[in-house]
C-alpha cells in the first residue's frame, strides 16, 4: 500500500527534478555531472591502453589516430588516463561529503535546539577550525596519517563539514520558534525525537543544497593535494597529479595537461551548475551565504 | 557600543587561542619530533638524547605549549629547524612578498567587483549581466592551480607576453619582484572578483526589489540618482563583511597560486615547511594565517558597526 504520506513526497521530489532539468544551467550540469560518474564507473572496461603501461619509445607524441589526446612524458596514453582520472576523486569526494553532511548537519541542528553553554563552545572550536586555511589543516592530516582513500574520506568529510554546522544550525534557528517545536517539547518528545521528526524535515533541503556545494570544493581540494604532491601516488591516474606532472613539459606537451584540465574543470563546473539549480529548485538563496 | 567591540575583541582572542592549541596538538601527534625530523637517520641514542636535551623536548607537553605561546605573545616565533635562523626572520621576509601580491592583487579586485556587481545588478538577465556571471562561475569554480597553468600556458608560452615562472629569491628587493607578480596577481584577483561579485550582485538586487526603492521609483526620482542615492549606499554596505571572508577564504588559493608561479611567499613556505617536515615553522605559519584570517574579519565587523548605526544598538550576529 501507497500511503497519502508517500504520494505527497514523490510528487515534491519529481516537482524539484522537473524545475532542476527545466533550466538550462541544471540542464547542462545535471548531464555532466551523471557522464561523468557513467565514465568513473565504466572506463576501466572501455580505455583502449593499460594506464600505467610506459613505453619509452613513444614519449609525448602529439595526438593522433592511435592516441586520441596524445601520450606524456613516460609514453602513457593521456585520454586512457584522463578517463580514468576522475575514479579516486569521485570516490573520494563522494563519501567525504556523506560524512560532511552527517556529522555537520546533526551538530548544527543539535546546537542550534539546545542553544547555551553546549552550543557556545561548540561554535567557537567551529570559528576557530574556520579560522585555519584548509590546504594547511588538511596537509598536517595527510603529512601525519598518509594519503590512502581510508584516511582522505574522513578528514575531508571531517574538515568540510564544519561549514555545514553553521548552515544547519541558522535553518534550525529559523524554525525552532514555530509552534510544532514547542508541541512537540510541551509533549515530552526527546531532543532526538525532535531532531529526527519535527527539525529534520525542515532543515534537509538548506543541508542537501550546502552538502551539493560542499562538494565542488572538496573535489578542488583533493585535486589541489594530489597537485601539490600530496594526494594519490602515481602510477594512479589522477587529474591533479597528471597536471602536474605535465606542466613542467606543457611549452611542448601542451596536450598532456590539456585533457585533465578540460575533465576537471567540467566536473566542478557541472557540481555547481547543479547545486545552483537544485537550490533554485528548492526555493534557497545561496548567494548570500559567505564563502567560508 | 564600546563593551560590544570588547566582545568582539574576546570572541577574536578565544579563536586564536583554540587555533593555537588545534595546530599544537596537531604537530605534537605527527610521528617523531623535531629531532628525529633534524637528525634523519642518526636518530638514535645519545645524540638524539642530546638534541631532544638542547630544544626542550623532554618536557611534558602542556609545559612546552605554555612557553610556546607565551614566546609567541612577545613576538618570538622560535628557530627553525633546517637553517637554524629564527623563524621570525624567514617568516618575515615571505610575508612582505605575500602582501605585495595580496594587497595588487585586493586594489585591483574590490573596485573590479563592485564596478561589474553593479553593472551585473542593473542589466540583470541582460546580455552585460550573462556574460560577466558566466564567466566569474568559471573563474570562481576552476581550482586556483588549473587558471593559474591555462594563464602560464596561454600567456607565457603561446603568446610569450610575459615569463610565466618567477625566478627570484626570497630576499630580492620590491623592485625586483614587481614585474615578476603581473601573473600570479591575475590569477588570484580573477577568483577574487568573482566571488565578490557575485555578491554585491545579489545585495544591489535585493535592495532595488525593496519597499523604499519601489517609493523612490513611484515618487519620480530620476534613476540615476536613484541607483546613486538611495540603493548603493545600502546595497555594498554587507559588501565590506564579504570582501573580509573572500580575503580569508583565499588564503587557501593563494598557497597553491604561489607554488604554481614559484613565487617566494608565505604559501610556498608552507609547503616547503611541511615537506621538510620543519614543524616549529609549520606552527608559526598556522598562527599568522589564523591571525590574519580573525584580523581581517574583525576589522570588517568593526567597520560595519562604525558605517552602519543600525547595528550598534543590536546584538553582534553570530
Amino acid at each position: 500500500m501507497v500511503s497519502q504520506n508517500q504520494i505527497s513526497k514523490l510528487k515534491r521530489v519529481s516537482e524539484v527534478l522537473i524545475s532542476i532539468f527545466s533550466r538550462p544551467s541544471g540542464m547542462i550540469g545535471f548531464s555532466i555531472v551523471i557522464l561523468h560518474i557513467i565514465i568513473a564507473i565504466i572506463s576501466p572496461l572501455i580505455v583502449p591502453y593499460d594506464y600505467k603501461e610506459f613505453n619509452s619509445l613513444i614519449m609525448l607524441r602529439p595526438p593522433s589516430e592511435e592516441f586520441i589526446f596524445g601520450t606524456d612524458q613516460l609514453g602513457r596514453d593521456v585520454f586512457t588516463r584522463t578517463l580514468m582520472g576522475g575514479r579516486v576523486a569521485l570516490l573520494v569526494t563522494f563519501f567525504g561529503t556523506l560524512i560532511a553532511v552527517a556529522w555537520g548537519g546533526f551538530v548544527g541542528i543539535f546546537c542550534g535546539l539546545v542553544g547555551g553553554r553546549i552550543d557556545d563552545i561548540v561554535m567557537r572550536v567551529i570559528d576557530a577550525f574556520l579560522a585555519i586555511p584548509w590546504i594547511l589543516a588538511m596537509l598536517l592530516i595527510v603529512v601525519i596519517l598518509g594519503t590512502s582513500t581510508q584516511v582522505l574520506i574522513p578528514a575531508l568529510g571531517f574538515f568540510y563539514g564544519k561549514g555545514i554546522v553553521r548552515v544547519a544550525r541558522a535553518a534550525t534557528h529559523d524554525v525552532i520558534a514555530r509552534d510544532f517545536i514547542m508541541a512537540a517539547k510541551a509533549r515530552g518528545h526527546s531532543n532526538f525525537s525532535i531532531i529526527w521528526n519535527e527539525l529534520l524535515p525542515n532543515v534537509r533541503d538548506a543541508i542537501m543544497v550546502e552538502g551539493a556545494m560542499r562538494w565542488s570544493w572538496m573535489l578542488l581540494a583533493f585535486s589541489s593535494l594530489s597537485f601539490l604532491g600530496f594526494g594519490v601516488s602515481p602510477p594512479t591516474p589522477d587529474w591533479g597529479l597528471m597536471i602536474s606532472e605535465g606542466r613542467g613539459l606543457m611549452s611542448f606537451a601542451y596536450w598532456s595537461v590539456i585533457a585533465p584540465i578540460v575533465a576537471l574543470s567540467s566536473l566542478i563546473i557541472g557540481i555547481n551548475l547543479s547545486a545552483d539549480a537544485f537550490a533554485k529548485a528548492l526555493g534557497i538563496d545561496r548567494t548570500q551565504k559567505a564563502p567560508v | 557600543m564600546f563593551l560590544l567591540i570588547l566582545k568582539r575583541l574576546g570572541l577574536g582572542f578565544i579563536t586564536i587561542f583554540l587555533v593555537s592549541v588545534i595546530i599544537f596538538t596537531g604537530v605534537e601527534v605527527l610521528p617523531g619530533d623535531a629531532c628525529t625530523a633534524y637528525l634523519e637517520r642518526e636518530a638514535k641514542g645519545e645524540l638524539l638524547e642530546i638534541c631532544r636535551e638542547q630544544l626542550g623536548l623532554n618536557t611534558p607537553a602542556i609545559e612546552r605549549y605554555l612557553s610556546w605561546s607565551y614566546n609567541a605573545l612577545y613576538g618570538d616565533l622560535g628557530y627553525s629547524l633546517s637553517g637554524e635562523k629564527p623563524i621570525n626572520e624567514i617568516i618575515s621576509v615571505r610575508v612582505r612578498n605575500s602582501l605585495i601580491l595580496a594587497v595588487t592583487a585586493i586594489l585591483i579586485g574590490i573596485p573590479l567587483a563592485i564596478i561589474l556587481g553593479i553593472v551585473t545588478a542593473l542589466w540583470r538577465d541582460k546580455f552585460p549581466d550573462i556574460f560577466i556571471s558566466t564567466f566569474a562561475i568559471f573563474s570562481m569554480t576552476i581550482p586556483e592551480f588549473i587558471s593559474a597553468t591555462i594563464l602560464i600556458l596561454v600567456v607565457a608560452i603561446w603568446l610569450n607576453w610575459l615569463p610565466g615562472i618567477v625566478i627570484v629569491s626570497s630576499n630580492s628587493t620590491v623592485l625586483e619582484l614587481l614585474p615578476n607578480i603581473i601573473l600570479p596577481v591575475i590569477a588570484i584577483s580573477m577568483v577574487m572578483t568573482a566571488h565578490m561579485l557575485r555578491m554585491v550582485r545579489s545585495n544591489i538586487i535585493q535592495v532595488m526589489s525593496s519597499d523604499y526603492v519601489q517609493m523612490a521609483k513611484l515618487k519620480g526620482v530620476p534613476y540615476w540618482k536613484m541607483v546613486f542615492i538611495h540603493v548603493l549606499p545600502n546595497g555594498l554596505l554587507p559588501a565590506i563583511n564579504i570582501i573580509a571572508l573572500t580575503i580569508a577564504w583565499l588564503l587557501g588559493g593563494v598557497v597553491v597560486t604561489e607554488v604554481v608561479f614559484n613565487y617566494p611567499g608565505l604559501g610556498r613556505l608552507v609547503i616547503e615547511s611541511i615537506s621538510d617536515r620543519d614543524l616549529p615553522v609549520v606552527q608559526a605559519l598556522a598562527l599568522i594565517l589564523a591571525l590574519i584570517y580573525v584580523g581581517v574579519n574583525l576589522i570588517a565587523d568593526l567597520l560595519t558597526l562604525v558605517v552602519n548605526p543600525r547595528l550598534r544598538t543590536l546584538q553582534i550576529r553570530k
